[in-house]
């Protein structure tokens, strides 16, 4: 999901400008080997593996990770719904400090999907002053009244809400977290940037969708994603197309395209079974290419795909389950759930950014 | 033959080119003075406006009214899904003036504060965690250069004397760790949040932040110029009043030739108020342009004014806004429509081969008298009940113009009355004929006179005022300023240290400590003091109990000002509620230039009350002669900045030089306003002067030569100048009075002492005279000079 990377990589861009002088990819290329690129920021290195629970925490030395879930779900009325949770964090040095001195800072976004209607969330907070935080054991993520809480990562409540919706999800799962790429090491550029990655696409979840006309009782899949790394992407690379697919028989994929004005785009994917074993695709084993363009919010965003992994005899046209699944907020993008059909069958999301 | 028409009427202008730049002139004058008052007051609203939207604007607030805020209390906020901001706000203290410091935290910050998205748009690392940065407009940021705070960043946009930085950063600049003064509501309020009273039971909901009360405190200050303004405004219309008069009396005989010619009355009077909307045009730009250099001219004193009293940021830069020059020209337009509706009404009206009558109008205006008359007692009824049945500045306003007008209406039947008793006990035919004379011109001469009562009595008022408040001012700050010296501590540590050090070099070492607390509901300071013979002889007490100052060092009681005395009806033996529980009021004292309440109680009493409170300024008692050189032994010991120290003396002059500014606006718009009365009396004489030649050729003839006829006329400019200067006297001491005791009571919350400057009125009286004089002299002196053939004219022509 090296997608992600990029996305924060831009909110960095747009609420923290005081990165104005990053280091250029191949500069933080260069100091990849030394573990710290030039402010001090940890470098993610491949042979590293998780240890749990401690990963589940922040790991300020490193400039951004976040805690990002996105469930596809049914309700008791029959309809299709998706929902978000992300939790960012974003570092302005490699450090803790107490109260507001803290330069980690969190946000928070929320999204809830319906056939006709998208609705968004988002916060802001201050590390420091416990008005968001991340702590491992027993696993408590929160930003405001938002919260992914339980006694482990494997049994959580999940809550948010905004001016016109609200959540509240009970996620459970007895599968292992499944490492993405090289154990956890997830090269995102043919330039040589990663990130740490591991992913729970497993959860089984109920609960309730608060909305304009009623509650809601939803019941359905969630996944998680964990990752975190300090290297921004190349200039070249204008944004991304990144999948989460569950299929009815059980497997999952998730596969990402990066889009590059200097060259050809990149893609990555991760098989993984039934059973939670992953399989690591390199660059160009996926491929994804847009069928339908909408007008979104402005923009043209594809909102009809065709996606294929030939190694695994994988190809199916992925469909919006509503094309207005716009987040509008400080850095807007589109993420929504999806429903596929082809030589498989199942749901998922879809996050797309860079569509101009 | 409109063209042709248009052509006649507008060549009288040719020929009477002074005429024409009375008229505009008169017009620019009385739109620049209001335009320029307007200009001043907008400048001002928009600094508060923008210092207000700075802070959260109109944004609700939580507060807790026994104090600050906990941090904790903001997290638990948060958490409970409240889109609540913290704000910290205090003062920083620098060499050159203290500015209000607004800690924000950027990233929760509403988009009302529009520095938070500066931030944003910034350099979010720098303004975060240590040192630190402050945010600040041009001329505040060049205050805030100094080692000890952090660096500055210039802004566009931010209130003057307002500086912002990261709530972290405020918290240790003003060394209020954990703290937040108050938080703002956000708009966009989640789905579900439980009640205010299950998660923060210590605060309340407000409608909005603080600003509102200055936008209130300085309403009064803002009125009283607008009044000044409108005053000046209507002073200014006589002189045009005075000008399109003698401009239709003069072109009478063109428009009869034109209504003769075939012209209807309906076109000539379009074609007239074409003219006329023309020249308004044209005088209204030129008003404004003055009003604007008048504004630019008098704004760094209204500013500093406005700083001085009430803490008020505005800087002295003027901003031209449309919305100005539009209300400018609106107010000209307006102006000229009433000030030539009574000539044009007559022009409609007049019959196509209307006789020769020039003064029959001004004989039948005679019949207006009684009218006036009662519309001059029904103002006084109404301003009487304005006094006693209304309340508040407004019904303090209607009072002031109700009483002004009716002064005035009241003036011509009263100069009548007067010269009609003249009559009687005159002897001789001249003398006789004088005052019939004087008393037959008193209809076109009343409105000038009008508006000259209206310049003296406002000049007599408002001197009074200020020289009465500058009398007890002066007393008031001697009394109140007792030590010697004044001093701030950098900090706690230096501040015990200079206690050790001063005590075998002073008299006293009296602390001035203070915190700013909720009292009967609205902010106020609280002051300790300690049981010293200074306060027991000196402090300026209105009301008390007999044993007031051991009251006060028992802890049992409080003394207010005068301001919170009124603004609640509190009096000696009264309960006050103050945080930490109820004392007895033990008496009141006036606290002139504070907008604000504040409560007096024993330096005890406030550190057991508020331990947080800080320890920094005292008050030093000196030998006499010995304040040099302990001032000399402080910076020596201490390395003191001098911003940090001030002697009785430095801060009674400082204090005195705000007060003179203060009224230095005051005194200009007085000085002009009888400029602009004085010039309506000139407009009035050169339009009754060409309209009494036919009265005054018959005299000639008789007998009296040009130069006595000049003499007269100068004679009667003067007398009648001086008998509405004696009759402005009452008006304006009751004025003053009416400003003393209701308009500064509703407006600032103190009652001053009304005095009584005679010399004043001696000088004033004089002015009038050579106001009065001068505007005589050339209708006279072209009299005097008159050649005699024009006189002789007068009888072989049909006028």
């Amino acid at each position: 999901m090296s997608g992600r990377a990029l996305l924060s990589s831009c909110f960095l861009a747009v609420v923290l400008i005081a990165f104005a002088a990053l280091p250029g990819p191949s500069h933080a290329q260069g100091f990849a080997g030394l573990g710290t690129d030039a402010e001090g920021f940890a470098i993610p290195e491949p042979g590293r593996g998780f240890t749990f629970p401690e990963d589940h925490g922040a790991h300020p030395d490193y400039r951004i990770e976040w805690w990002y879930v996105t469930a596809t779900l049914t309700g008791e009325d029959g309809r299709a719904y998706g929902v978000q949770w992300t939790l960012f964090r974003s570092a302005l040095a490699p450090e803790r400090r107490e109260g507001w001195d803290d330069p980690q800072i969190w946000f928070g976004h929320a999204g809830l999907t319906t056939p006709d209607r998208h609705f968004v969330g988002e916060r802001f907070a201050r590390g420091g002053v416990g008005q968001a935080g991340v702590q491992a054991e027993p696993f408590a993520a929160w930003i405001d009244e938002w919260r992914m809480e339980g006694p482990s990562l494997s049994e959580v409540t999940l809550t948010a809400q905004g001016p016109d919706f609200a959540y509240d999800l009970e996620l459970v799962t007895g599968m292992p977290f499944v490492p993405q790429g090289q154990n956890g090491y997830s090269v995102k550029s043919a330039s040589g940037q990663a990130s740490y990655y591991y992913s729970q696409p497993f959860y089984e979840v109920t609960g309730t969708l608060a909305l304009p006309d009623g509650p809601v009782r939803v019941s359905g899949n969630a996944w998680l994603d964990r990752e975190w790394s300090s290297q921004p992407l190349a200039e070249t690379q204008t944004g991304w197309d990144w999948f989460s697919l569950v299929f009815e028989t059980g497997e999952r994929l998730m596969g990402f395209r990066l889009r590059d004005t200097a060259g050809p785009d990149f893609t990555a994917a991760t098989w993984i079974t039934a059973e939670g074993t992953p399989t690591p695709y390199p660059n160009g084993a996926f491929r994804a290419e847009p069928l339908t363009i909408t007008p979104v919010a402005g923009r043209d965003v594809p909102t009809r795909w065709q996606v294929s992994l030939p190694e695994r005899d994988l190809d199916v046209t992925v469909e919006a389950l509503n094309p207005n699944s716009w987040m509008e907020t400080a850095f807007p993008y589109w993420e929504g759930p999806v429903s596929f059909t082809g030589t498989h069958r199942g749901r998922g999301y879809l996050e797309m950014t860079g569509y101009e | 033959m409109t063209g042709a028409a248009l052509s006649a009427i507008l060549g009288h202008w040719r020929r009477h080119p002074f005429q024409l730049a009375t008229l505009v002139l008169g017009l620019a004058l009385a739109t620049a003075l209001w335009s320029g008052v307007q200009a001043i007051n907008a400048e001002a609203r928009a600094s508060y406006d923008a210092a207000s939207a700075a802070v959260g604007g109109t944004r609700p607030v939580l507060v807790d009214p026994a104090g600050d805020i906990d941090q904790a209390t903001y997290v638990a906020l948060r958490r409970a899904g409240w889109q609540v901001s913290p704000i910290l706000e205090g003062w920083v203290r620098t060499p050159r003036g203290r500015v209000r410091l607004v800690g924000i935290d950027p990233l929760t910050a509403p988009p009302e504060i529009a520095a938070a998205g500066t931030v944003l748009a910034g350099d979010l690392t720098g303004f975060l965690g240590q040192p630190g940065m402050l945010i600040a407009g041009e001329a505040t940021a060049a205050r805030l250069e100094s080692a000890d705070l952090p660096p500055v960043t210039v802004a566009e946009g931010i209130a003057p004397s307002l500086a912002f930085a990261d709530i972290g950063v405020a918290q240790r600049l003003l060394g209020l760790e954990g703290r937040i003064t108050r938080l703002i509501l956000r708009e966009d309020q989640p789905l579900t949040r439980p009640p205010l009273a299950e998660i923060a039971p210590g605060l309340e909901e407000r409608a909005s932040g603080g600003q509102a009360d200055l936008a209130r405190l300085t309403d009064s200050f803002h009125l009283n110029l607008t009044a000044f303004g409108l005053l000046s405004f209507a002073v200014g219309l006589f002189i045009v009043n005075g000008a399109i008069g003698l401009a239709f009396e003069q072109r009478r005989p063109t428009f009869r030739t034109l209504r003769a010619l075939g012209l209807p009355a309906r076109r000539l009077t379009l074609l007239l108020v074409a003219e006329l909307a023309a020249f308004a045009l044209i005088s209204g730009a030129l008003g404004i342009a003055l009003g604007y250099a008048i504004a630019a001219a008098l704004l760094p004193d209204v500013a500093a004014t406005l700083r001085g009293l009430y803490g008020a940021p505005v800087e002295g830069g003027l901003t031209i806004r449309p919305a100005w020059w539009a209300a400018g020209m609106a107010i000209a337009l307006a102006g000229t429509a009433a000030a030539s509706a009574g000539a044009l009404w007559k022009l409609a009206r007049l019959p196509v081969l209307a006789p020769a009558r020039p003064r029959a109008w001004a004989r039948a205006s005679q019949a207006t008298l009684g009218p006036q008359l009662a519309a001059s007692a029904a103002l006084a009824l109404l301003s009487l009940a304005a006094g006693t049945l209304g309340a508040g500045l407004l019904a303090g306003f209607v009072m002031l113009g109700a009483l002004l007008l009716s002064a005035a209406l009241a003036l011509p039947a009263l100069l009548s009355a007067l010269l009609a008793l003249a009559a009687r006990l005159a002897a001789g035919p001249r003398a006789e004929w004088f005052w019939a004379d004087t008393r037959q011109q008193l209809p076109g001469l009343s409105l000038a006179l009008m508006a000259l009562l209206l310049a003296l009595a406002a000049n007599i008022g408002v001197g009074t005022m200020v020289s009465s408040f500058r009398l007890t001012f002066t007393g008031w700050l001697d009394q109140r300023l007792a030590s010697e010296i004044y001093v701030t501590a950098e900090d706690a540590a230096q501040a015990e240290a200079m206690v050790a050090f001063l005590a075998p070099r002073t008299n006293a070492i009296l602390p001035i400590w203070s915190v700013e607390r909720e009292v009967a509901g609205a902010p106020a300071e609280i002051f300790g003091v300690a049981d010293h013979a200074t306060y027991r002889d000196h402090w300026p007490l209105l009301t008390a109990l007999p044993e007031v100052w051991d009251l006060l060092a028992r802890g049992e009681g409080a003394l207010i000002n005068e301001q919170l005395a009124r603004r609640e009806g509190l009096a000696p033996g009264d309960r006050l509620d103050l945080p930490g529980g109820a004392l007895i009021v033990a008496g009141s004292y006036s606290d002139y230039g504070n907008p604000s309440a504040q409560v007096l109680i024993s330096v005890s009493t406030l550190t057991a009350r508020f331990p947080e409170v800080e320890r920094l300024q005292f008050g030093l008692r000196v030998p006499p002669g010995q304040t040099e050189a302990v001032m000399a032994a402080l910076t020596g010991e201490f390395g003191l900045d001098p911003g940090r120290m001030m002697d009785q003396q430095a801060i009674k002059a400082f204090s005195l030089q705000v007060f003179e500014r203060t009224f230095t606006v005051t005194g200009a718009l007085n000085v002009m306003t009888l400029a602009v009365a004085g010039f309506a009396i000139l407009t009035s004489l050169l339009t009754l002067a060409a309209m009494r030649l036919p009265q005054l050729a018959p005299v000639w003839a008789l007998g009296l030569t040009r130069a006595q006829l000049a003499r007269l006329e100068l004679l009667r400019a003067l007398g009648l100048a001086a008998v509405t200067m004696v009759l402005a006297i009452p008006v304006g001491l009751v004025l003053a009075w009416v400003l003393l005791a209701v308009i500064n009571v509703e407006a600032f919350g103190w009652r001053l002492p009304m005095h009584v400057f005679p010399a004043d009125w001696l000088w004033l009286g004089a002015l009038a005279l050579l106001a009065a004089g001068l505007a005589a002299l050339w209708p006279a002196l072209r009299l005097a000079r008159m050649a005699p053939a024009d006189l002789v004219r007068v009888f072989s022509n049909e006028r």
